[in-house]
């Protein structure tokens, strides 16, 4: 059940850090290409934190039952826990910093949160990691304020890109059995008690960037149904389909 | 895009140093976005612990044609070099 939960923290990096890999050479400025790579790489560098951990936590005949690799680069779309937001595609730009901001927001949050979980080594990675939050929220809020209020395209744009992702954003604050059995043990942090800092934070960035707040009105992978629960939308195989395509063609290939 | 954007000059500050260096340039449109590439484009690696920008139309630089007139009149007062001191060992940066 731990297990499950590392695998929900170390995918939602993972598959980010992937999803903004896409932008390198490709971002409209050289300055915007290497910050958000940055940004990707230090949610990679989480990922491996979560994943090593869960590699040896993980229960089987076999010790250690699966390498770090093994997870990122052998699981199919249907094993992964990440959330549906964190695998979109990115679109125009506006697009990446609506998705990169929604997560930020949250994801910061729960890694404080997360400090104080009484699983020690759990509380020292987001101890580590909180910190690498902090910038990347920082960041990605003042390019949605920037491009929000901005010229009247960017502006639409930034708009678009919020009403489109926002239906992803319920599921980020949905605790299922999994999650409710560890939060009940201490272990996990309570996702539901982060909506409300969350919609506060939002709101107040929205308000700045002239962005109308979304309305709830269905959203994804509520319900126990989403990405944390491994159902995906169609971008997760085309992603993992790229980013697995030469661990599986050349299984033991080294640099 | 990036060719509406002005330049600016980064100096960053190192973890020994005492004072910031000039270590290159970048766009962006306003100062605060600047100390942040700054910081993404030019601290990744855990150079500095203080960043600078300024904008590079600000800076005024002194000719390369009017290099023999500023500079060459020094080269032969050795006067002006502290050479003739002793210096203690405990005197650093100097």
């Amino acid at each position: 059940m731990r297990f499950d939960y590392l695998l929900r923290l170390a995918d939602n990096g993972l598959v980010l850090a992937q999803r903004l890999g896409e932008w390198v050479g490709r971002a409209p400025v050289l300055e915007e290409d290497i910050a958000s790579t940055n940004v990707g790489l230090d949610l990679l560098g989480q990922a491996r934190l979560w994943l090593a951990y869960a590699c040896e936590i993980e229960t089987g005949d076999a010790s250690p039952v699966r390498t770090e690799d093994r997870l990122a680069y052998f699981r199919d779309a249907g094993e992964f826990r990440n959330l549906l937001l964190v695998e979109q595609p990115n679109g125009n730009y506006a697009d990446t910093i609506a998705r990169q901001y929604l997560f930020d927001q949250w994801h910061v949050l729960l890694l404080a949160a997360l400090t104080a979980s009484c699983d020690a080594r759990i509380a020292a990675i987001a101890a580590k990691a909180v910190k690498e939050a902090r910038y990347h929220v920082e960041r990605s809020a003042d390019w949605v304020i920037r491009l929000g209020d901005g010229t009247a395209e960017s502006h639409a744009r930034m708009q678009d890109a919020m009403d489109a992702l926002w239906m992803y954003t319920g599921e980020m604050f949905a605790v299922d059995a999994t999650e409710r059995a560890l939060v009940d043990t201490g272990i996990a942090a309570d996702a539901q008690a982060l909506q409300a800092p969350w919609i506060e934070a939002v709101r107040a960035v929205f308000a700045e960037a002239t962005l109308a707040v979304p309305r709830d009105d269905w959203m994804q992978g509520a319900h126990a149904r989403g990405g944390k629960q491994g159902r995906h939308t169609e971008h997760l195989s085309r992603l993992l389909a790229e980013m697995q395509i030469l661990p599986r063609s050349y299984p033991d290939a080294i640099w | 895009m990036s060719a509406e954007w002005p330049l600016w000059e980064v100096f960053i500050r190192s973890q020994h140093g005492l004072a910031h260096k000039h270590v290159g340039s970048l766009h962006a449109p306003d100062a605060e976005m600047a100390v942040r590439n700054a910081r993404d484009v030019y601290t990744r690696r855990n150079e500095g612990i203080s960043i600078w920008v300024a904008r590079s139309s600000d800076i005024h630089a002194s000719s390369p044609g009017d290099r023999a007139a500023l500079f060459e009149p020094s080269n032969d007062k050795v006067y002006r070099h502290p050479t003739f001191f002793p210096m203690p060992e405990e005197v650093k940066h100097i």
